[in-house]
């Protein structure tokens, strides 16, 4: 599918809360055009609830449940039962959640379901931090990142979500990121028509935390696919496949660009260049992400 | 728009839920719309909807909730759009 055939409906309304140049709203309009209005959407605590904007009024067009930070794959689960009660079956439901809600505080919830193999698509959208509150660190922050916890930088690397998740064995898992709009649209589109739990995350370079100038959201993105820093793959019943720019990383084909391309436009990793550079973190950067992908050939380069 | 029933708080969809919001805006796009080759990369891209597609998918922008974040003139290929500051005017 190119651009021109996605259906020009928006789901989410215009004047909504979010930040001017927000990561999440490109991803909710990518992800709604995929789901159609035939969507119910379970948002616990994130900058999405915000983004709906203030009582009477909503920017979502579609019906959305508020639900506690840690409960949006336990909310998800009893409006997919509900409607199962019911005996409808067009109906899809979307937890979205931030990587907060995910990584750190949703992640038994979100467990839970998943073992339950609740027909539902958990959808991640990954920037990070927890922006909302004002960018703490989270469970994805990078090593050496700057946030209002972190103030000399993390100490510690992320975790890798999508490999918990895998460990669900679940009929469909992705990785993907806001600039690529195909990439978003066909796995959405391909979870949407898969029954059982299906995860997707997305990244979401977030311009006020991660502290750049907020039109290159989505050039962020595309700079963290091409260095290695994110990878887009997609895992259906366990045969996994790296997608676009990251297979050709995976089999070798072009080289990665060096992971400082992409830290060198963002604030929050500022202290590595200024006054002087930080040589010893910049080299822990790089040797963590060609040990990641060293790691990926390892298990998933199939020969 | 149907009212529901239901004893909790319950929000309904609006265009405009926080009002204009083209008012935040200090840099503002401009479209050539000679230079446009109808790629539609801004339309995809603008993290508020505020690129309007028409049916020949040529674009025009909606000045009454752009927040001026500048994305598609970023990601436009050919130059089509520019930012300048809003009251101002480039030669």
């Amino acid at each position: 599918m190119a651009l021109k055939d996605y259906p020009v409906d928006e789901c989410l309304l215009q004047g909504n809360a979010s930040c001017p140049g927000c990561p999440a709203t490109i991803g909710l309009r990518l992800v709604l055009k995929a789901l159609g209005k035939k969507t119910i959407m379970v948002v616990p605590a994130c900058c999405t609830a915000v983004i709906e904007s203030l009582y009477p009024h909503t920017s979502f067009d579609i019906p959305v449940m508020n639900i506690a930070f840690e409960a949006a794959a336990a909310g998800a689960s009893g409006v997919e039962a509900a409607l199962r009660q019911q005996g409808r079956t067009d109906i899809t439901v979307a937890a979205w959640a931030g990587d907060g809600g995910t990584y750190d505080i949703g992640i038994q919830a979100l467990s839970g379901a998943l073992e339950r193999r609740t027909n539902f698509i958990y959808i991640c959208y990954n920037n990070q931090i927890y922006s909302n509150t004002g960018i703490q660190r989270s469970g994805a922050t990078p090593y050496a990142a700057w946030t209002t916890t972190t103030v000399s930088g993390k100490n510690e690397f992320r975790k890798e979500m999508g490999e918990i998740i895998l460990a669900h064995h679940i009929p469909y898992a992705a990785q993907t990121c806001i600039s690529y709009p195909e990439d978003v649209i066909s796995k959405i589109t391909k979870a949407k028509n898969i029954p059982g739990p299906k995860y997707i995350e997305i990244l979401a370079p977030c311009p006020p935390g991660w502290r750049f100038s907020m039109d290159k959201t989505v050039e962020m993105g595309r700079l963290a696919v091409d260095s290695g820093a994110w990878s887009l793959w997609e895992c259906e019943n366990d045969v996994m496949t790296f997608n676009g720019k990251s297979k050709l990383i995976l089999e070798k084909k072009i080289p990665p660009k060096p992971v400082e391309e992409w830290i060198k436009y963002q604030g929050r990793f500022s202290h590595l260049f200024k006054p002087q550079r930080d040589e010893e973190r910049l080299k822990a950067i790089q040797k963590y992400i060609d040990d990641l992908w060293e790691r990926y050939r390892k298990c998933y380069l199939k020969p | 728009m149907k009212k529901y029933p239901v004893e909790t708080s319950l929000s309904y969809p609006k265009k405009g839920a926080m009002g204009k919001t083209g008012s935040w805006r200090v840099f503002k796009p401009i479209l050539d719309k000679k230079k446009c080759v109808k790629c539609l990369r801004c339309w995809i891209f603008c993290p508020e909807g505020s690129i309007h597609r028409e049916k020949d998918d040529s674009v025009s922008i909606d000045y009454d909730y752009c927040k001026g974040c500048g994305v598609c003139a970023n990601e436009c290929n050919v130059k089509a759009i520019i930012m300048e500051r809003e009251g101002e005017k480039k030669k």
